[in-house]
């Protein structure tokens, strides 16, 4: 489709708006995905540029300042703008150091699952039916297990840093890819077009990765977007259950497993990382539904 | 259909053989020997260690390891845990009807609110009321549970003082486990008081574990509903003049409901997921509270037994939803 389409477009020069620009058409239409890129932008400049940003650096202990409120309330100051937690750390430094963390973690996560599963999805819509089988039927084992129980237990296997907790997350996240690009392979090999590479004596490598691939990849980005939300939530999740990155890391699951005992005397230690959460998962979400109905032609004006 | 039944099987038993084999081989990955690991001893003699080695039939070859397992398997042996040496079977099924009641409570929960929040989001799809309805689901849909717990007791238990931070039962209340669901022996127990305990202790469990599949049975509601109101059916009986209450509640909802029966079938795994993080909190004696203390406590066989249940438990729900899809829906069984 890309190379047909180019072609016309180098014989008869039409205003068609690039790709890119198409895209971005329909996605600033959805204002909620547009926030949700704002917000994201934003997450990723203080994952980035944290030890600019953070005002102290996130394991300072001020031990004259232990369990402060934030600003607006009695007893706060503008040192501390957000408080700090039981050790006299700043909670704004440790939450801004956090967004480095769940970045991290969303980034090699959806890297690691969609690469792999990517590469087992297009084997198995081009391999053999017996190969097909077992590769769908591994897939069909790994997805009988709730996923957070499995990577929990994974990580209790690999042992708890957060190293092993985004490998374990990855390899529970895998099988969606491999489902996902396995649906539109089959799809796909169909067509004329790809009946034509073959005929023209394409190889089965560059049928799978230059011919196929590319037109599978709308319905694989969407995935990549909500699987970087469901990483950081499982991350913050296996983090909250002491399985994932450990204390004193600011990763904000650790940070709410930590504040867990003065939730009801401190509520701005519990409150603030998981509102981190909430409105970074949150963004995300909205970013991938709005990828969903820019990407995809046939929700488009749904 | 038995056809569609048998295939449908052929696809389970393959699946439950491998889940077996990962729960096996799940402690023979361990890092480090499994056998000084299992027992947790300093400075074992080579005679101690040869005597747990023949205990635990680490012994023997692996396949027959495996058949040994797999056999006791089938016939619901699980093995020993370690801390209090009771069956895991025996273990699983005393907390079992814990979980359960929980995440019935949960998923009626979600029911009741999603199927109208989404009936009435698709019906006034893009007004103001459908906007603030999907925001709130999204909102819902990427919560983490376990911070909206933390959330919930601060503001129901901390400030307002209505509801107990944790367990399922006042202290002062003491009754047999006829059916191990709290809210029916409590009734049963004639206890006044009990029954409004145990509401008490179920009613934020319940909201914290309901809350993402409320907003996935929202939001499928809501999608199904409105490609079913485009259908040409739809405009015919409404032609004939049917009233909205009627096109809208009858002829619309029953198509609809194909989709949001498969979701919320599917959404067992969310449930038994988040138990794990929900029971963690609110010190729930269920399978996820007892899964989580196993892997902290290093209790192995619990660990493997209950990952294998969860797993078969999964897999059986989804096979029947499979079958009812089936069922419902003539068209799948062709395939």
């Amino acid at each position: 489709m890309a190379d047909a389409s180019s072609q016309i477009a180098s014989t008869v020069p039409t205003r068609r708006p690039g790709r890119l620009r198409e895209f971005w058409t329909y996605f600033k239409e959805n204002r909620g995905a547009v926030m949700g890129l704002y917000v994201f932008v934003a997450f990723v400049c203080l994952a980035l540029f944290a030890d600019l940003i953070a005002p102290y650096d996130p394991s300072t202990q001020f031990r004259t300042a232990i369990l402060q409120p934030p600003v607006w309330q009695d007893g706060g100051t503008w040192g501390f703008p957000l408080g700090t937690d039981a050790l006299g750390r700043d909670m704004l430094s440790r939450l801004i150091h956090g967004a480095r963390f769940s970045f991290f973690v969303g980034i090699v996560v959806v890297v690691v699952a969609a690469t792999g599963g990517i590469f087992l999805g297009l084997v198995a819509g081009f391999a053999p039916k017996w190969l097909d089988t077992l590769i769908m039927r591994l897939m069909d084992i790994v997805l009988a297990f709730p996923s957070l129980l499995l990577a929990l237990v994974l990580v209790a296997v690999l042992g708890p840093t957060l190293l092993n907790a985004m490998i374990a997350i990855a390899l529970v996240l895998q099988p969606h890819y491999v489902r996902l690009t396995r649906a539109s392979v089959l799809n796909e090999r169909t067509k004329d077009y790809v009946i034509a590479s073959r005929v023209a004596g394409a190889g089965p490598l560059r049928q799978m990765f230059l011919t196929v691939l590319p037109n599978c990849l709308a319905p694989i980005i969407v995935q990549a977007a909500l699987s970087f939300s469901t990483a950081i939530l499982d991350a913050a999740a296996l983090g909250f259950l002491g399985m994932g990155a450990q204390p004193p890391t600011p990763e904000w699951g650790t940070m709410l497993a930590d504040a867990r005992e003065f939730v009801l005397r401190a509520w701005w230690v519990v409150t603030f990382p998981g509102l981190a959460i909430l409105v970074t998962v949150l963004a995300i979400n909205l970013m991938g539904d709005g990828l969903r109905d820019a990407l995809d032609p046939k929700l488009k004006r749904s | 259909m038995i056809k569609y039944l048998l295939s449908r099987l052929a696809t389970f038993v393959p699946t439950f053989l491998g889940v077996c084999i990962i729960s096996f081989g799940f402690i023979r990955v361990l890092p480090g020997d499994p056998i000084i690991v299992m027992a947790g001893e300093r400075g074992m003699t080579q005679e101690r260690y040869e005597t747990l080695s023949r205990q635990f039939g680490f012994d023997r070859p692996l396949p027959v390891q495996f058949w040994e397992y797999f056999t006791g398997v089938l016939q619901g042996d699980l093995g020993r845990s370690f801390v209090t040496n009771r069956p895991v079977w025996d273990e699983f099924f005393s907390l079992f009807p814990a979980t359960l009641e929980l995440a019935l409570c949960a998923i009626i929960f979600a029911i009741a609110l999603g199927l109208p929040a989404g009936i009435i989001a698709a019906v006034y799809r893009g007004k103001f009321f459908d906007r603030a309805l999907m925001s709130t689901a999204l909102v819902g849909y990427s919560m983490p549970i376990f911070w909206w717990a933390l959330l919930l007791i601060i503001v129901f238990s901390g400030n307002l003082g209505w509801t107990p931070v944790s367990g399922r039962m006042g202290l002062m209340y003491f009754f047999d486990d006829v059916t191990g669901f709290m809210l029916i022996d409590s009734l049963l127990s004639g206890q006044s008081g009990a029954f409004k305990s145990a509401v008490q202790h179920l009613i934020l469990p319940s909201i914290v574990l309901g809350t993402i599949p409320l907003a996935v049975i929202a939001r499928q509601t809501r999608s199904a509903m409105l490609e079913v109101l485009s259908e040409d059916y739809i405009r015919t009986a409404r032609a004939k003049g049917l009233s909205p209450g009627r096109v809208n509640g009858l002829h619309a909802l029953r198509n609809a409901m194909i989709p949001v029966i498969t979701v919320i079938g599917l959404s067992v795994g969310t449930l038994l997921a988040g138990a794990i993080l929900t029971e963690t909190i609110f010190s729930w004696p269920g399978i996820g509270k007892w899964m989580v203390d196993s892997i902290f406590r290093r209790d192995y066989p619990v660990v493997q037994g209950g990952l294998l249940m969860i797993a078969v438990i999964v897999m059986i729900v989804n096979l029947i939803v499979d079958v009812l899809y089936g069922l419902i829906n003539p068209k799948i069984r062709k395939r």
